[in-house]
């Protein structure tokens, strides 16, 4: 943002009427014509939009390359994110070493034999949601029966943070996530989650559990490793990020395979592998995260032809990268057997992604299930009239009326 | 094909195991990636070299 062009196109998230699922058309034609572009922020400030995938993979794993928002140029969603930006200072936010010092705290918690062993409850919390939207539909709302509760449901049982409490958490984080919310609205949500999650944190230094905030309780908080504050953004981070993309994948993946009955066919009559490859291929073809990795170059960075200079903001738009023919072949076309694994709908670089593994154990879980259970699902209102979440940090669905 | 790895640079994102776990593991404390197999055979290459590629960190080298 140090400099200003009235050339650069606004940065928007709107799709092109029925194309849901593709990037915004304004974007269009970047990654062959322009993969290094200028666009106009939310508050003036204009930002490098990074599109090809080499490219973002380059800048997101250079230490030349910070992920703090606490710098002046730093390229912030919008006016909410930006005041409540204290209480992001959590390792997503963090430059090394600092980062990975932080992230250390929590990756023993989300290893792939932790995330495995998860399987066979998470299939139980699968079945029971499935089992309740069997009795009282058709129609039902995905959303709110299947799609929100399922990683609500695991992400309070790994952090442990009381599920009673959803109507509270999910409302706060509901605020957070949306780019129009007032700066009053996000602070008093943020504030709310950071007061509510520390008085958790600190409940469980005299009272630990089997979860993740009673190790972070009485590893770090009791120990003088971290302060309550720390605490607090930390598990606000974690709880917020747990249930939101999970949520959202799921509910606009279905969408998006409804849409595609081949496709789903496959999904639903797959194998495990199959099913595997084709959460990996809806994760490139949807990229959720649609506003792009923000991040501040620290020195003058020679890329793709273009010298980024010292303190310009870089977005590095991964549903660009992930619609990039140099890695994707008909990258616009939703293939479930393609291998997809490249894709950056988790990001890259030491910031990648923390919760990604237990995302693809609900994921590889949740799609088969619902298709099994009901056979004959299909929109219960034309794609039209569905609600997206263009305005959201993350995409996909307000809602998604289906019958069987 | 000689594996190592950086353990500084691991952010334990788990892809070198999702794609070689018979070569590749993490620490139950901290997720940080194990080498189960530096001189791995001929028909893991493939994947190895993938791990490397995936490897968000940019970790593990390949000689």
């Amino acid at each position: 943002m140090t400099q200003t062009s009235a050339a650069a196109p606004a940065w928007t998230t709107r799709r092109a009427t029925g194309c849901p699922f593709d990037p915004p058309p304004a974007r269009s034609g970047l990654l062959g014509r322009e993969p290094i572009s200028r666009v106009t922020l939310w508050n003036g400030g204009t930002a490098w939009l990074v599109a090809r995938h080499a490219d973002q993979v380059a800048l997101l794993r250079d230490e030349r390359v910070s992920a703090d928002n606490r710098r002046p140029s730093y390229p912030s969603l919008s006016a909410a994110s930006e005041a409540t930006r204290a209480h992001n200072r959590a390792f997503i936010t963090m430059d090394e070493p600092e980062h990975n010092e932080q992230r250390r705290k929590f990756t023993g918690d989300f290893t792939i034999k932790r995330m495995e062993a998860l399987r066979p409850r998470i299939q139980e919390i699968i079945d029971e949601l499935l089992d309740a939207m069997e009795e009282s539909g058709p129609p039902a709302d995905l959303v709110t029966s299947f799609a929100l509760p399922l990683p609500s449901l695991v992400i309070c049982e790994l952090l442990g943070v009381p599920y009673e409490d959803h109507a509270f958490f999910q409302r706060a984080s509901a605020y957070l996530v949306d780019t129009r919310s007032t700066v009053e609205d996000a602070l008093t949500a943020s504030t709310e989650l950071v007061e509510y999650l520390g008085d958790l944190v600190e409940r469980k230094v005299s009272a630990p559990g089997d979860d993740l905030l009673s190790r972070l309780a009485t590893g770090y908080l009791a120990t003088g490793l971290s302060t309550r504050e720390e605490c607090a953004n930390e598990a606000r981070l974690l709880l917020v990020a747990g249930h939101e993309t999970t949520a959202n994948m799921i509910a606009l993946g279905t969408c998006a395979l409804l849409q595609h009955p081949e496709q789903l066919a496959a999904v639903r009559d797959g194998d495990p592998r199959l099913v595997a490859g084709a959460v990996e291929e809806l994760l490139r073809y949807l990229t959720i995260t649609h506003m792009g990795r923000r991040r501040v170059a620290l020195a003058d960075i020679e890329i793709g032809g273009t010298t980024i200079r010292a303190g310009d903001a870089v977005i590095c738009a991964g549903d660009l990268a992930n619609r990039d023919p140099e890695v994707f072949e008909d990258p616009d076309e939703l293939r479930v057997d393609r291998q997809a694994r490249r894709h950056l709908a988790f990001g890259s670089g030491p910031h990648q992604c923390l919760g990604q593994n237990l995302a693809r154990v609900e994921l590889q879980l949740a799609y088969p299930a619902l298709l099994r259970r009901f056979p004959g699902l299909r929109l219960d209102r034309p794609l039209t009239e569905i609600p997206f979440r263009t305005d959201m940090a993350v995409y996909g669905v307000h809602e998604l009326p289906v019958t069987w | 094909m000689r594996v190592s790895v950086e353990t500084d640079k691991c952010c334990g994102a788990g892809q070198c195991v999702l794609v070689a776990p018979e070569v590749f593991d993490q620490r139950d404390e901290d997720g940080v990636v194990i080498v189960l197999d530096e001189a791995p055979p001929a028909e893991v290459h493939a994947s190895v070299t993938e791990a490397a590629q995936l490897c968000p960190a940019a970790a593990i080298a390949l000689s």
